[in-house]
């Protein structure tokens, strides 16, 4: 069981790596942003399995945050990269 | 240049009550678990700032019509006031105090004046978070 989680954690850690090569070479500010919210995702997915690694429940409200912080990063870069300002004074004007 | 962004605005009118609820227990779950005022706080700022995200500055004030210098200063005075209760009673400063009750819907449960303290640190997290992202944001 313990050679599982090492091989799953030893597999997202390779795929941080390739996503990291794309947030270094990606051409586009878009393709730099989907490659920031991967990466949060597979950090949230190494927490997990961190979290089983040494046996606590302790982390699990670390999942959420992370997934809200990068919920919440991403959409700030959107808006940014579409409308110019992240937030707007008067949106209907 | 009006921008059709229905999705966003629907998404977030369901992810800020699941994120407010989170902070809520972070900030109640301090006492025994991570969490506590300061994170339960910044979480709170995050849904107040994914709800500045989504929706514009003027529709978020007319939303929470709330003066956020004051929230520093209540909180402070929370904090303050909870320290010098013990004052009153011949104790040194900053003594806490606890005690059990039965409340009528979670039964036996440990009331403390840390969580009172904790609460004065949580409204000056989100006051002034929110003084700062707002302050930046409505600069031209």
């Amino acid at each position: 069981m313990i050679y599982f989680i090492w091989t799953a954690i030893v597999i997202i850690a390779l795929s941080m790596v390739a996503l990291l090569y794309r947030v270094v070479k990606g051409p586009t500010p878009s393709d730099r942003v989907i490659a920031l919210d991967s990466l949060g995702i597979t950090l949230i997915c190494l927490v997990a399995l961190f979290t089983i690694l040494v046996e606590t429940s302790f982390f699990l409200e670390i999942i959420l945050l992370l997934a809200i912080l990068s919920f919440i990063g991403t959409i700030a870069f959107s808006k940014f990269i579409e409308k110019g300002d992240i937030i707007t004074r008067d949106d209907s004007r | 240049m009006k921008v059709n962004n229905v999705i966003l605005q629907f998404t977030t009118k369901i992810v800020f009550f699941i994120i407010f609820f989170f902070a809520v227990h972070i900030f109640f779950a301090g006492h025994y678990t991570p969490g506590g005022g300061f994170v339960g706080g910044l979480v709170t700022a995050s849904a107040i700032v994914l709800l500045l995200v989504a929706f514009d500055l003027k529709t978020v004030r007319s939303l929470l019509p709330i003066n956020y210098i004051y929230m520093v200063a209540i909180g402070l005075l929370i904090a303050l006031g909870t320290a010098s209760i013990a004052m009153f009673v011949n104790e040194p400063f900053f003594t806490h105090f606890f005690d059990y009750f039965y409340l009528p819907l979670f039964g036996k449960t440990s009331l403390h004046t840390a969580a009172l303290f904790d609460f004065g640190v949580y409204l000056v997290v989100v006051g002034v978070t929110m003084t700062i992202i707002q302050t930046i944001g409505e600069d031209e």
